[in-house]
């Protein structure tokens, strides 16, 4: 752990509390229809889009109504990308004449992006077309996020309002997000991702000569080995910059190439690299502000965000400790740090990053829903490849993905609220509302959706040989790992991969397909439902008797209700997981 | 209930309350019941299916192909899953138990009497007490016991009401005014009463007392029903927890027995508190009865605790009594002496208490003795509202005594006028929260009587301490603003309603309840009855009429005002007591992991034992101690569950630190020392 990690890791933090407040304060203006400086250019712009598709913006909707509109704008362009996958081959923009996707990764595909997943179980630079990468995956990196942030937003305006029916206007929550929100930022950061060197172009694929070619061995069809000779290398092309500022800013993950953010056209320099972390947390942090100033309490928005920092230090820091620490096991490979080499377990990372920025990334990528990734997790050591498990575990609310991040953390707040709260002498009330029955319920729902489809499907997959383990790179508890990441990946939402599992078969395209939409809609109703409850009804005033959700002993409250409900449900997986491989490795075993 | 403060103390201790619990925590057992306790019916569910596997071991044994390994531990399991189920429902038959007990001593009050019947054509007719139906009219005299709940309609009578409240001294009931209400049961010590009746056979005051002790219409409460969701929830995620263990196992080539997976589905789902959550609320509203207090449902037990301003009537909560005379100040060259004589004189008439008062003091201060009086063929003039004044017609002196403005107006009658000193003296007395009284003779003011109201001793630190929880005390008087403020100064209340109407009683609980508070008050009279409905917490007095104590959602069997604070604590100490062991409930699973997770996979990989914190000594004695644990917690916090945690009065922060502090970390980490002690224990009786 050098000197110069502890350091970048110290800046980063650093900078997301810099910007914390100045995004929060913006998209509360946003979002409540305060001034912002953009009001001049986008406003024409919002009326024109409002009057194209007959949105009446002033008019409120129930939750109901919020969660149909949100279900619905989903679906539809939910199908557009499935066919846009499906008639890729037709359309323009392919000058690498790629084929249609095949209906089980393009269902899989269309569902990992509708819902902000960004799983790929496939190699994008072979098997996506330029149009597909632009109109259909790229507009998904925006929508998604858009959506992600407008449902966070009528939570916080059911938990704010007083007695009200509506939690606003989907329609123009979404169409705001993107207006005001996603496009000015991207638009800037990509000519900065541009100015670092990342690509954007829509060139054919560009071959290059080796100047040592080499010898390799393939299996053919019939069975038979050829040694073949490489002597060119496919160099692949495209509008990578457009598409690499929404996969961070929108915690979306899913890379232009199969390397993501290892690949020096997607993450070519350190700065760029800095600028990618700092853009997955950027809006997630920001609304916790925003929370804080909608409900009028800006002390629980900092509260929670502390919770949030406290739970990513943890992480970060076991990564960090665990990777430079290297490999015990005598591997011949010189792990010390040195003006050379960044030591400890190199394997998997890039060396242009080295140890802090990969543990970094891996840990604020599994924060945040965001699944990019700089390394490889599955390469990482049993403990290091753990946390970034045990982050999606807990519900992906350490920051969490834009918007879906705060809503997730607010069903916590919500039970940390409840259980602790009747331990003031009163009924449990989160800002002056009471935590009733059906409150309870719908937040216990959501986290059994969570729990269902994280648990229940891996379960299916470990005692079937034939679609199940059969997708595993490696036997015993990393194997196991490899398989309850998957899950864990697709149901929070997160995308990123362990690697090392073939999950582009029909099995793994389906079940995870399946993950992934009941990690995402299955689990955000009953918070929407929440939200509309909350908004109902009557504020009672702050008094000193009130349950306090601004103190330090609300953020430690909270940060123990996040990690027990964690720890309680996937602990015992978890012991025949990394733990056990840990122990195994300790004691001189490995897979 | 005239045993009641022996019922306070007798509680575990009680052979005959404890022996009704065991049986009952036995008959408890039928599905039926336990269905209701989601959590508890798992665990009833898991011992069946152990007990099954248990007889399933036996049968494969004595066919001789049973497993190799002993049925000790299978058995042991299935009897301490028994256990956890019978501890449980032990629990919850202990808090009724009291119930029972006193709702046996008031059965014994409810036996049938005869009553006298006033027919409408004036005849009185035999009738028994079980059929008397609404609006009858009875006549009951000294001596007989008064056969239905009703109100006085014609006489005085001293009635002995020791059955219902426990309190010996008789108490006074009469037509009109507040005090007209009458209890079935209850016995006329003197005089004759006519009673109108107001209940229908089964539906009477003691009916519904003995119900509510009993717990026989006991409905959870909304907090109960959000805080079962919750337990049901989790009871959920450990199922599919514990499920989707077994395929991982399997993956993992350590299958596990169908012993080990129901101990740790036991241990984790929340059996702590889904075990004590109804003797939580039973013991929570068995509390209030002890202090004489029903409360009509849970619900207003717990909104007890929710409340956030309290509406004290100022006469006989935060003052005592009524206004007594403390200083006779005499006009400029009138000798305090003959003030206060001619004070007396003019009081003797006023039958008020502030009138009583006065000759008291004039005979405790001055020795003044009451005059023989009717020798000079006296004319009394006594107190009216109407005129504020009373007085005295003697050997032609006209002697009055009254409000300033009455006696002002009095004398500008006569063409006089109050000297400026005098005036002086009356705004002082008035600023200082007193009420200013003059007297005159014969159109001269002789000075001023100051009456005061005592504040009750301990009631600004008690306000002090409710201030300090949250709560907001409002202080309702009939006084004029200047005098309730500064009686509001002196008590340390939040707030007044001042020359306070029963409409602006009404109209400062709505206002309150519009800022989303929950507002708690007494009552007794028939014009509070509106607002004690409308009050989130309304206590009638028992001496009420019948009006208010339908109205309210609690009735306090004695009648003391101040005990409204003692409800709001009782019903934050029940919300305190579900919380904490709901926290220590959830705390405790960490442990639990940490016993049986190592020794699930101790045979396949040793390399897991760094888990074994604890260094449990077995695989099979680290199971069974976690569920030994698991079922005699239950057991040892029952006292508390029926006491209830340790209340402070004190700020939401401070309270959650100290009980976070005790139940949540102390939920960690005691298992982690009780499992261990177990396991000592066990692996030393060699039972594991």
């Amino acid at each position: 752990m050098t000197a110069n990690g502890w350091f970048q890791i110290a800046v980063f933090l650093l900078v997301i509390l810099a910007i914390t407040k100045p995004l929060g304060v913006f998209m509360t203006n946003v979002f409540t229809r305060k001034k912002t400086f953009l009001d001049t250019v986008l406003r024409p712009l919002e009326r024109l889009v409002y009057r194209l598709t007959g949105v009446d913006e002033t008019r409120e909707m129930s939750w109901i109504e919020y969660g149909a509109a949100m279900l619905l704008f989903s679906l539809v362009s939910m199908l557009l990308l499935y066919l846009i996958e499906r008639t890729q081959q037709w359309l323009p923009f392919n000058p690498q004449k790629l084929g249609a996707v095949a209906q089980d990764l393009a269902f899989n595909t269309a569902a990992s992006f509708t819902t902000n997943t960004n799983w790929q179980a496939y190699t994008p630079e072979t098997t996506m077309s330029y149009l597909t990468q632009m109109a259909g995956l790229a507009y998904h990196n925006f929508a998604s996020a858009a959506v992600g942030i407008a449902l966070a937003i009528a939570v916080i305006r059911g938990i704010s309002s007083r007695e009200m029916k509506t939690i606003g206007n989907f329609w123009v929550d979404v169409t705001r997000s993107f207006l005001w929100v996603l496009l000015p930022a991207c638009l800037l950061v990509s000519l900065v991702f541009v100015s670092q060197g990342v690509v954007q172009n829509l060139r054919p694929y560009d071959t290059a000569q080796l100047i040592n070619p080499y010898q390799t061995q393939a299996t053919g069809a019939d069975g038979k080995t050829t040694t073949q000779t490489v002597a060119q290398q496919t160099i692949a092309q495209g509008p990578v910059a457009s598409q690499e500022a929404i996969k961070e800013l929108g915690t979306n993950g899913g890379g232009f190439f199969n390397a993501n953010s290892a690949h020096p056209f997607e993450n070519p320099t350190p700065f760029s690299n800095f600028l990618q972390v700092v853009l997955i947390f950027a809006i997630p942090s920001g609304l916790t502000y925003t929370l804080g100033r909608m409900t009028g309490s800006p002390k629980h928005g900092w509260a929670v965000w502390s919770a949030m920092t406290v739970l990513f230090l943890a992480g970060v820091l076991t990564v960090f400790w665990a990777e430079a620490r290297g490999n015990p096991l005598p591997a011949g490979v010189d792990q010390t740090p040195s003006s050379l080499q960044a030591g400890g377990n190199m394997e998997g990372k890039e060396v242009r990053f080295g140890i802090a920025n990969s543990a970094l990334f891996a840990t604020v990528t599994t924060d945040a829903s965001c699944g990019a990734v700089n390394g490889m997790h599955d390469s990482f050591t049993p403990l290091g490849g753990m946390v970034p498990l045990v982050n999606i575990m807990l519900g992906e609310v350490v920051f969490g993905g834009v918007g879906s991040g705060l809503y997730g953390m607010l069903v916590f707040v919500i039970l940390a609220v409840f259980i602790a709260g009747l331990m003031v002498g009163r009924t449990p009330e989160y800002l002056g509302k009471k935590i009733e029955a059906f409150d309870v319920k719908m937040a216990m729902l959501s986290v059994l959706v969570f729990s269902l489809a994280t648990l229940a499907l891996p379960a299916i997959a470990a005692v079937s040989p034939r679609f199940g383990t059969s997708s595993i790179s490696n036997p015993g508890a990393h194997g196991l790992s490899q398989i309850l990441y998957a899950y864990v990946s697709a149901t929070g939402n997160n995308g990123s991969a362990f690697n090392g599992i073939n999950s582009n078969t029909f099995w793994y395209n389906t079940t995870l397909a399946i993950s992934m939409l009941m990690g995402r809609f299955l689990a955000v109703i009953p918070i929407l439902a929440i939200a509309g409850n909350l908004a109902r009804k009557k504020i009672s005033p702050p008094s000193l008797g009130a349950f306090p959700v601004t103190t330090p002993l609300f953020t430690m409250l909270l940060v123990s209700t996040v990690v027990v409900v964690g720890a309680l449900t996937f602990f015992p997986v978890l012991s025949l997981g990394p733990i056990l491989e840990q122990v195994l490795m300790t004691a001189g075993r490995s897979f | 209930m005239a045993a009641q403060s022996k019922a306070k103390t007798a509680s575990l201790s009680d052979p005959s309350i404890v022996g009704r619990a065991v049986l009952d925590s036995f008959r408890k057992l039928s599905p039926r019941l336990m269905a209701k306790n989601p959590v508890m019916f798992v665990v009833e569910i898991g011992a069946v299916i152990t007990t099954a596997e248990l007889a399933h071991d036996f049968w494969d044994r004595s066919r001789g192909i049973g497993p190799a390994t002993g049925i000790g531990f299978g058995l042991q399991i299935s009897l301490w899953l028994w256990f956890t189920v019978l501890f449980a429902n032990f629990a919850e038959a202990m808090a009724e138990g009291r119930g029972k007990a006193q709702a046996d001593t008031l059965r014994k009050a409810r036996s049938e009497t005869t009553a006298h019947v006033i027919r409408a054509n004036g005849a009185i007719e035999e009738v028994s007490s079980s059929k008397l139906r609404l609006n009858d009219i009875v006549v009951v005299s000294a001596g007989e016991f008064i056969p239905g709940d009703g109100d006085v309609i014609e006489g005085v009578a001293s009635v002995d009401e020791s059955a219902i409240t426990g309190e010996s001294a008789p108490v006074i009931r009469e037509s009109g005014g507040d005090r007209s209400a009458v209890t079935g049961g209850t016995r006329v010590l003197s005089d004759q009463i006519k009673i109108c009746i107001k209940s229908n056979p089964g539906e009477t005051f003691l009916d519904r007392m003995i119900k509510l002790v009993e717990g026989a219409s006991r409905q959870k409460t909304p907090n109960e029903i959000a805080l079962n969701i919750l337990l049901a929830g989790l009871t959920i995620i450990f199922l599919l927890a514990v499920v989707t263990l077994e395929p991982f196992a399997i993956y993992s080539g350590a299958p596990q027995t169908l012993f080990v997976l129901v101990s740790l589905l036991v241990c984790l789902i929340p059996t702590t508190i889904g075990g004590l959550l109804s003797a939580i609320g039973i013991a929570g509203m068995d509390r209030l009865i002890q202090r004489n207090v029903l409360a009509m449902s849970g619900r207003a037990v717990e909104a007890a605790g929710d409340v956030d301003t309290l509406l004290l009537d100022k006469t006989g909560t935060i003052t005592l009594g009524n206004r007594q005379a403390t200083v006779f100040t005499p006009a400029p060259g009138v000798d305090e002496k003959h003030l206060a004589l001619t004070a007396q004189l003019a009081s003797l008439a006023d039958e008020t208490p502030e009138g009583r008062s006065i000759v008291v003091l004039a005979k405790e201060r001055y020795g003044l003795r009451g005059i023989e009086l009717s020798a000079q063929s006296p004319l009394f003039i006594p107190f009216s509202a109407h005129t504020r004044m009373s007085g005295v017609d003697l050997d032609g002196e006209e002697i009055r005594k009254g409000a300033p403005d009455a006696i002002k107006r009095y004398i500008q009658e006569r063409g006089n006028k109050i000297s400026s000193e005098v005036e002086e003296i009356v705004k002082s007395i008035a600023n200082s929260g007193g009420t200013p009284l003059l007297v005159a003779r014969n159109r001269i003011v002789l000075g001023v009587i100051h009456l005061e109201d005592i504040v009750k001793g301990g009631m600004k630190e008690r306000f002090e301490h409710l201030r300090a929880m949250g709560i907001r005390t409002m202080m309702i008087t009939g006084d004029n603003p200047l005098t309730a403020a500064a009686i509001a100064k002196q008590a340390g209340v939040d707030g007044f309603l001042a020359e306070a109407k029963p409409e602006e009683k009404m109209a400062l609980i709505k206002s309150e309840q519009a800022k989303g508070k929950l507002v708690a008050m007494t009552g007794d009279g028939t014009n509070d009855a509106p607002a004690l409905a409308q009050a989130d917490v309304g206590v009638a007095m028992n001496t009420g009429t019948q009006a208010a104590k339908e109205a309210g959602n609690m009735i306090d069997l004695d009648s003391n005002p101040t005990k409204l604070i003692e409800i709001v604590e009782i019903g934050k100490q029940l919300l305190i007591t579900r919380g904490a062991l709901t926290t220590f409930s959830v705390a405790n699973d960490v442990a639990k992991y940490f016993a049986i997770i190592p020794a699930m996979f101790a045979a396949a990989f040793p390399q897991l034992g760094v888990l074994n914190v604890m260094r449990l000594h077995t695989p099979q004695s680290a199971v069974l101690s976690a569920v030994i644990f698991n079922a005699l917690i239950i057991v040892a916090l029952i006292p508390l569950a029926l006491r209830g945690v340790r209340y402070r009065a004190a700020g939401a922060e401070a309270l959650l630190r100290r009980n976070l502090l005790i139940y949540g970390l102390g939920g960690i980490v005691s298992p982690f020392v009780g499992i261990k002690i177990i396991d000592i224990l066990i692996t030393s009786l060699h039972w594991a």
